[in-house]
C-alpha cells in the first residue's frame, strides 16, 4: 500500500488494518480458551511485562496480534489506563504462599524440602514429534482419562503446601542482616513519575514490569564481569497467593478478591564493606525478585538487578538510572517504532544547516 | 466507535483527567517548567505523541473542535490515526481548518496562521529535556534547572559555534522562558520558534514517554538561545515558493518533482495552502 508523501493517510491505514485481517486468517480458528491453556507461559510473560493480571484478556490480546509480546502487552497496558483505580491492595505475605514448586541452591535440607514443581530445568530439549498434528490423539487415548484435570489434580493431589522461607533461618543466625520491617507506603511508577535516587519500592515495581529480555541482559551483565553480582540463589518459589484490599467500612478489616500466580526469588550476596571493621561483621544480603506468573529466569534476574543497584560501582548494572529508565517494554518498542513516522520537517531543518555548513 | 459499554468518554478514566488537568495547571502556573505526571498507556504507540494525546484526551469536551496535524500536514498517516482516536472515543467535532478549530494537536510544526486566545496548541514531545545533549542523568539536569544552571548548555552552543561558524541545532531549538527556564520546545523547526513569544495562544507540551507536560501560557516571553553578537537564524527559504499555492515566507517541504527530477516546494502547512487555495479559486 504506498502512500505519496503524507497524503491518503485515512485509506492506506484502513487497507493496513484489512491486510492484517488477512494474515492473520487460518482455517482454524484459535480459541481463546485454547490459547490460555496452551501458552500458559507466554501469558504469564505478557502479565508481568503488562503489570496486569488477567489471563483471560492476555489470551485475547494475544489472539487479537498474531501472538506478539510486545503488542499483546501494549493492548493490556492501554486497556489497564480506561480501569479507575480504585484500592491498593494490602501487603502479601509470601510466607503464606500455596506453592507449587520452591527449591534452594543455598542449602540441601530446607525445613520443608525442595520441591521440584512443574519444570522445564530437566526436561531434555528435544523436539518432540509425537505431539505433531494428528499423532497426539492416538497417544492420548491410552495414557490420558476422559476427565484429564481430574486426572492430574488427582496425581498431584494431597495437602495445600505452605513452608517459611529460607532467608528466616539466616536472620535466625544473625547471618543475614536483619532488615526492620518497613510500611511506608509503596511508590506507584504507574502514577508517578520516578526520580532518582528512586526508593526501593520503585526499583522493586519498574524491574517486576520490565522487559524480560533486558532485564536478562542486565543481570546477565553483572554476573559475567560488568558488576560483582554473582548471587546463591536463597530461595525460588512458585505458588498461588491471595491478594487482599481493605474493607471500606472497617480499614482494619479486609476482603480477599482472588489468588494470583507469582514467582518470587530471594538472592543472596555478601554485603558491600568498605572498612575492615564493616568487613568482620560482613553479613549477607538480600536481593528480591517477585514476578506475576511462571517466570523463574525474569525474577532470578529481577533479584540480581535489585542487589546490583546497592552495591557502588560504575557498570551499567549498577547505574540506577539507566536500568530503571531503559527497560519497560511499552516505552522501548514505541521509541524505537517511532522512528517509523515522518521526520520531513526535521530533516528539511537538518538538511537546512548541513547545507549551510557546505557554504561556510 | 469505541463502544461505550467498555469505554469511557474520551478515554481515560475520569480520576486519570482529573491528575493529568492539575499537571497542565500547575504547568500553565510555572512556564517552562517540566511537570513530571502519571503517564498512562494509550492505545496509540508510546513515542507516538501519547503525551500530546493525553493532554487533548484530558481537556477535550463534548463541544470541542479537533485539528490534528503531523508534520504540519492534516493527512499524515499518524494524524489521522490520532484523529480516529479522539473522534471514536468523544465523537466531537474534526477539522483541518486551524481557524475553526478550539483544540490543535501538533506534532513538530506550529500552524502558520497565528493562534487566538480561545485556541489551545497541544505539541508532542519525544525528548523533553533541553539539557539532555548535556548530560544524560535526570538526576542532574533537574537539578540543573532548579538552581538555573545553564552554563553547559551556553558552553555547547559556543563550542559548536567555534567548531562549525554556526550553532548547528537544526529543530527543537532551546528556549529561554521568562528568564528563568531553559526549554525545549519540541522537535519544531526554528522558524517556529519565533511563534512561541509573546503569542495570543495558550501552548501546552505533553510527552507521555518521559512524563513530563510544560506549558507556555499567552504573553510569555520566548527567546530562542543564542549569542549577542551571533544572531538566531530560522531555516531560509528565500526565493523559493510554494508550487500549488505559490506562498513565500511560510515553511516549505522539499520535494523532487517526479517527472523533471527538479527540486519543488510546497507548503509543510497543507491546511494553510488548502485554505488559500480556495480563496484564490
Amino acid at each position: 500500500m504506498a502512500y505519496v508523501a503524507v497524503t491518503g493517510g485515512k485509506e492506506a491505514i484502513e487497507q493496513s488494518l484489512k491486510l492484517l485481517e488477512i494474515f492473520r486468517q487460518s482455517d482454524e480458528e484459535l480459541s481463546v480458551k485454547c490459547i490460555r491453556e496452551n501458552m500458559g507461559l507466554l501469558i504469564d510473560k505478557i502479565m508481568s511485562e503488562a503489570g496486569f493480571y488477567s489471563e483471560e484478556y492476555a489470551a485475547l490480546a494475544l489472539k487479537q496480534c498474531e501472538g506478539s509480546v510486545e503488542e499483546a502487552v501494549f493492548l493490556l497496558r492501554a486497556y489497564r489506563s480506561t480501569l479507575p483505580r480504585n484500592y491498593y491492595s494490602n501487603a502479601i505475605d509470601t510466607a503464606d504462599m500455596r506453592l507449587i514448586r520452591r527449591i534452594s541452591a543455598a542449602f540441601k535440607d530446607i525445613p520443608g524440602g525442595q520441591i521440584l514443581g512443574p519444570t522445564y530445568d530437566y526436561s531434555h530439549r528435544l523436539l518432540d514429534f509425537s505431539l505433531e498434528d494428528g499423532q497426539e490423539q492416538e497417544k492420548a487415548s491410552d495414557t490420558i482419562t476422559d476427565e484429564p484435570e481430574k486426572a492430574i489434580s488427582e496425581e498431584i493431589s494431597g495437602e495445600d503446601i505452605r513452608c517459611q522461607r529460607v532467608t528466616d533461618l539466616l536472620k535466625a543466625e544473625h547471618v543475614l542482616a536483619d532488615v526492620p520491617p518497613d510500611d511506608t507506603p509503596p511508590f506507584d511508577v504507574t502514577s508517578n513519575l520516578i526520580t532518582f535516587p528512586a526508593p526501593r519500592s520503585a526499583r522493586l515495581q519498574t524491574f517486576a514490569r520490565s522487559d524480560a529480555g533486558f532485564l536478562g541482559g542486565v543481570a546477565y551483565s553483572s554476573m559475567r564481569g560488568y558488576g560483582a553480582v554473582h548471587p546463591t540463589v536463597s530461595e525460588l518459589r512458585c505458588g498461588y497467593v491471595e491478594v487482599c484490599v481493605p474493607y471500606v467500612m472497617d480499614e482494619d478489616e479486609e476482603i480477599c478478591i482472588g489468588e494470583i500466580l507469582v514467582t518470587e526469588v530471594e538472592a543472596l550476596v555478601p554485603s558491600h564493606t568498605e572498612t575492615e571493621e564493616e568487613f568482620d561483621k560482613m553479613t549477607l544480603s538480600g536481593g528480591y525478585g517477585l514476578i506475576f506468573g511462571r517466570n523463574e529466569n525474569k525474577a532470578i534476574a529481577m533479584s540480581i538487578a535489585d542487589a546490583s543497584l546497592e552495591k557502588p560501582g560504575d557498570t551499567p548494572s549498577q547505574d540506577e538510572e539507566f536500568v530503571l529508565t531503559h527497560g519497560d517494554c511499552l516505552e522501548m518498542s514505541g521509541f524505537i517504532s517511532h522512528l517509523k513516522l515522518p521526520h520531513y520537517v526535521t530533516f528539511q531543518s537538518k538538511l537546512d544547516r548541513v547545507r549551510t555548513k557546505e557554504e561556510v | 466507535m469505541i463502544d461505550e459499554k467498555h469505554y469511557n468518554f474520551a478515554f481515560l478514566d475520569e480520576g486519570s483527567k482529573r491528575e493529568i488537568r492539575r499537571s497542565i495547571l500547575k504547568a500553565v502556573a510555572i512556564p517552562g517548567y517540566q511537570v513530571p505526571f502519571g503517564s498512562r498507556e494509550l492505545p496509540i504507540g508510546r513515542g507516538w505523541g501519547t503525551g500530546g494525546i493525553q493532554i487533548t484526551l484530558s481537556i477535550i469536551g463534548r463541544e470541542d473542535v479537533l485539528k490534528v496535524i503531523d508534520q504540519g500536514s492534516d493527512e499524515s498517516v499518524n494524524a489521522v490515526n490520532i484523529k480516529k482516536l479522539v473522534e471514536e472515543c468523544t465523537g466531537v467535532e474534526i477539522t483541518t481548518d486551524s481557524e475553526k478549530a478550539s483544540v490543535i494537536q501538533s506534532r513538530h510544526r506550529i500552524p502558520e496562521i497565528p493562534m487566538r486566545n480561545d485556541q489551545i496548541l497541544v505539541l508532542q514531545v519525544p525528548t523533553p529535556e533541553p539539557l539532555r545533549i548535556v548530560e544524560p542523568r535526570e538526576a542532574v539536569t533537574k537539578q540543573m534547572h532548579a538552581e538555573a544552571e545553564y552554563s553547559g548548555m551556553w558552553l555547547s552552543l559556543y563550542e559548536d559555534l567555534t567548531q562549525y561558524g554556526e550553532i548547528s541545532i537544526s529543530s527543537e531549538y532551546p528556549v529561554m522562558v521568562e528568564n528563568r527556564y531553559v526549554m525545549n520546545p519540541s522537535p519544531i523547526p526554528r522558524y517556529d520558534n519565533q511563534k512561541l513569544k509573546d503569542s495570543e495562544t495558550l501552548y501546552l507540551f505533553g510527552a507521555g514517554r518521559e512524563k513530563k507536560i510544560y506549558a507556555i501560557p499567552p504573553h510569555t516571553e520566548v527567546v530562542s538561545m543564542c549569542f549577542d553578537d551571533v544572531p538566531f537564524r530560522t531555516e531560509n527559504f528565500e526565493g523559493k515558493h510554494c508550487r500549488l499555492c505559490g506562498a513565500t515566507g511560510v515553511y516549505l517541504d522539499e520535494i523532487i518533482d517526479e517527472k523533471t527530477g527538479e527540486k519543488v516546494y510546497e507548503c509543510s502547512d497543507t491546511g494553510f495552502c488548502s485554505g488559500r487555495r480556495e480563496r484564490i479559486s
